[in-house]
């Protein structure tokens, strides 16, 4: 009697898509090309911890004297763990003044948001902050 | 429909930095989520914010389905000369919704 044991083969691959840091990069590289990005003069706030990924309050400042000489002309914010890696990209003029926006994003989980600056002479400047997200915004973002 | 709340300070001084605070609600519906019958709910979602001063572009926001619901922008101004801000939200079907305020320099 042959017995044949049964092997099953389960594909049970989740279907969410969820960025990774591979695709975070991959974003900033469609923005800015092979450029050099530097780390520094870009200061990200987020809470340290958000019990709710819906809404997460960020503040981005960088640090620049805003005349027409030299200022931020582009400042994108990047994620390495949401379904799309950029979140959102903020476009400044000598006219802002100060170099200082603020807004709410979500988050579907954990991670460290990270934050380019533009310069009008082309160079390019990074600052990243980590915020453990209790409430997720992945299942429903 | 949508509900627009701009803080914009209705007096500076020359040379003053103001900060300008834009809201409009939206849902920001991501395309990520999913109705009671399994069906995704489609995107919808506002793609582009400007605020004009007199007429000239002092900043502007290209927003990706992770901004939250109720778009809420907070940025900055020099204040030069007295006049109008406009503010414009276009969506990604190309509708737009508009608002003003105006400040007196001084």
């Amino acid at each position: 009697m042959a017995a044949t044991s049964g092997v099953v083969f389960v594909s049970a691959l989740p279907m969410r898509a969820a960025a990774s840091e591979v695709d975070l990069i991959a974003a900033r590289t469609k923005l800015f090309g092979n450029r050099t990005i530097t780390e520094g003069r870009v200061t990200l706030e987020l809470p340290p911890i958000a019990e709710n990924g819906h809404s997460v309050p960020l503040k981005v400042e960088v640090d620049s004297p805003m005349t027409e000489a030299d200022y931020v002309k582009q400042i994108a914010i990047l994620s390495p763990r949401n379904p799309l890696p950029l979140i959102g990209q903020f476009h400044l003029t000598p006219q802002s003044g100060r170099a200082l926006v603020s807004t709410r994003i979500r988050m579907s989980g954990t991670q460290a948001i990270q934050a380019v600056a533009e310069m009008s002479d082309g160079s390019l400047w990074s600052g990243s902050m980590e915020t453990v997200v209790t409430l997720a915004a992945c299942v429903v973002l | 429909m949508a509900g627009i709340r701009l803080a914009v300070p209705s007096s500076a001084t020359k040379g003053e930095i103001i900060e300008i605070k834009a809201l409009i609600q939206h849902a920001m519906e991501s395309g990520f989520r999913r109705g009671s019958r399994g069906e995704v709910i489609p995107r919808d979602i506002i793609t582009r914010f400007e605020c004009r001063y007199n007429g000239a572009l002092v900043f502007a926001a290209d927003f990706h389905p992770a901004i939250a619901a109720n778009p809420l922008m907070t940025f900055h101004a020099l204040a030069d000369k007295s006049g109008v801000f406009d503010f414009t939200w276009t969506d990604q079907a190309g509708q737009v919704w508009h608002d003003s305020a105006e400040i007196t320099v001084t």
